[in-house]
């Protein structure tokens, strides 16, 4: 008899796992994918004092901590219904049913997807598959392509493409539309890429996010910034160009594109076709909460955080008795911040069995998540920590009522 | 040509592993053991996975984690595997599926 299911072997599904056997509980972990580490496989970055953060190590040691504890980790089992029993939950699986206390979910988030025309063709794919398919299956997905969205994410797995050695022709804009929305104005993006400046290792862009701390100066940065573009790593990024259709006949053979004004509209007598053998469109990453739904969890919308995330406290308890979430679900951080988050989870659960004896040890990880999360390299939102004031502030009310 | 990436600058060698062959539309091709059936696939230049049941469009992979089912196959006679999420076992037999009748529709095509 299990104490803790946990679906989602990722960051923060494995770091609550081992928190929560830590304790004493019988913990089982269920993943879609063949193997343990979730979206840490494929994370390679260097940081800012130069070592290497390879997800794929950090998935490898976390899944051998949490096997070594006694925790069983099962892949490949797809999780498709949940329902409350009496004594806890009934969880569907492709594996049968499975019957558990205490639950958390910790499926991460999926890529928002921004249709271009012609995305349909073989050798369009999202910017995440393509850093699964090159640092996890070690293939590459082309010779030569064009990144369409610009943002942290497709900026930083551009450069683990190039690591590989794939060509990137350029990183552009894509079609400014509702759908888009402000991932296709120049402004917009100009400044969210400020934010993470800190990071580029072109001297302009850094003296850039200094100067350009006022409105009236971005929009001018916008409408002077040269249109060629500048690079990062040798990759050219022209926020002032968009991809306007995919073409090709059975694969992708290239990208019809056009100049933009600030405003993401496209300037006549600009477009011009690019040849490309592969393209990577970025939306964004927004929690994925289905399961949550299906559970019964009230949501919040919360735009910093991603989108509707469901309600849940410090202590990453819903309001929905057994019911916990941690990492990406609740909002778009980084992994550092996941691991955190599910060893708050896993404290939490092991409070809720009965097994902690001294409670020091949670709120010590509550304070951490905060910690890792005022240290982070990368925010993907600057109004993050209002965003999870908000959530707090609501899960609260709900509970109080 | 393989496009597979042998040796990485940071993530290393990948060294020796299993050779395994399989059948793709009843094509022979060659994998490594821990390899998904879109990765194999993928390494010796093959883009298309399936045709759109309904136009014939090809499809290949879009998120390759699971979620949007792009890349669908049939494998050893069960449909609507997921072609990124499925490693590819010695002797396996992919099929990309086909164009499927449209009897009802207003201009679509029989069987």
């Amino acid at each position: 008899m299990i104490d803790l299911l946990i679906i989602g072997a990722g960051p923060a599904g494995l770091s609550a796992a081992i928190a929560s056997a830590r304790q004493g509980l019988a913990v089982r972990v269920v993943d879609e994918f063949y193997r343990p580490g979730g979206r840490l496989l494929g994370q390679l970055h260097q940081e800012p004092d130069g070592v290497w953060w390879n997800g794929l190590d950090e998935a490898a040691r976390l899944t051998e901590e949490a096997r070594h504890l006694g925790v069983e980790i099962i892949c490949g089992v797809s999780v498709f219904h949940l329902t409350q029993s009496r004594n806890g939950w009934v969880v569907s699986t492709t594996q049968g049913e499975m019957t558990v206390p205490l639950l958390l979910i910790a499926t991460g988030a999926s890529e928002a997807a921004v249709p271009v025309p012609g995305w349909t063709l073989p050798g369009v794919m999202s910017i995440g598959a393509a850093q699964v398919m090159t640092n996890v299956q070690r293939v590459r997905v082309g010779q030569r392509g064009v990144v369409v969205g610009i943002n942290i994410l497709s900026v930083a797995i551009s450069r683990e493409l190039q690591l590989a050695g794939v060509t990137l022709d350029r990183m552009i804009l894509p079609p400014s539309t509702t759908v888009s929305g402000t991932a296709g104005q120049p402004k917009a993006v100009m400044q969210s890429l400020l934010r993470v400046a800190h990071l580029a290792p072109s001297l302009m862009i850094r003296l850039g996010s200094k100067l350009m701390g006022s409105s009236w100066m971005q929009k001018l940065a916008v409408s002077l910034y040269p249109s060629s573009g500048f690079s990062m790593w040798d990759i050219p990024i022209q926020l002032r160009t968009a991809a306007l259709e995919i073409v090709g006949t059975f694969q992708v053979e290239g990208v019809r594109i056009a100049q933009v004004a600030a405003d993401g509209s496209p300037i006549a007598g600009t477009e011009q076709v690019i040849p490309a053998d592969f393209v990577c469109i970025a939306g964004g990453l927004s929690p994925l909460a289905e399961l949550a739904a299906i559970a019964g969890c009230p949501f919040a919308y919360v735009p910093s955080l991603g989108g509707h995330v469901p309600l849940h406290n410090e202590s990453m308890r819903t309001p929905v008795p057994g019911l916990y979430v941690a990492g990406n679900i609740t909002g778009i951080e980084s992994a550092k911040v996941a691991m955190a988050q599910g060893t708050v989870a896993g404290l939490s659960i092991a409070k809720a069995r009965g097994k902690l004896t001294n409670e020091q040890p949670l709120s010590d990880a509550i304070q951490q998540v905060k910690i890792v999360r005022q240290n982070a390299t990368i925010q993907f939102d600057p109004d993050i920590v209002a965003g999870r004031a908000l959530v707090g502030q609501m899960t609260a009310e709900w509970i109080a009522h | 040509m393989s496009q597979r990436i042998d040796h990485h600058p940071v993530l290393g060698s990948l060294g020796d592993r299993k050779q395994l062959s399989f059948y793709y539309n009843g094509t022979v091709y060659t994998a490594y053991e821990g390899e998904t059936i879109a990765g194999a696939l993928l390494a010796a230049g093959v883009r298309t996975l399936r045709v759109h049941e309904e136009k014939g469009t090809p499809r290949g992979i879009y998120c390759n984690i699971g979620h949007c089912y792009e890349c669908r196959v049939h494998v050893d006679g069960v449909p609507t595997v997921r072609a990124c999420m499925t490693l590819v076992q010695e002797g396996m037999q992919v099929n990309a599926g086909s164009l499927l009748p449209t009897p009802l529709k207003k201009g679509g095509h029989g069987a």
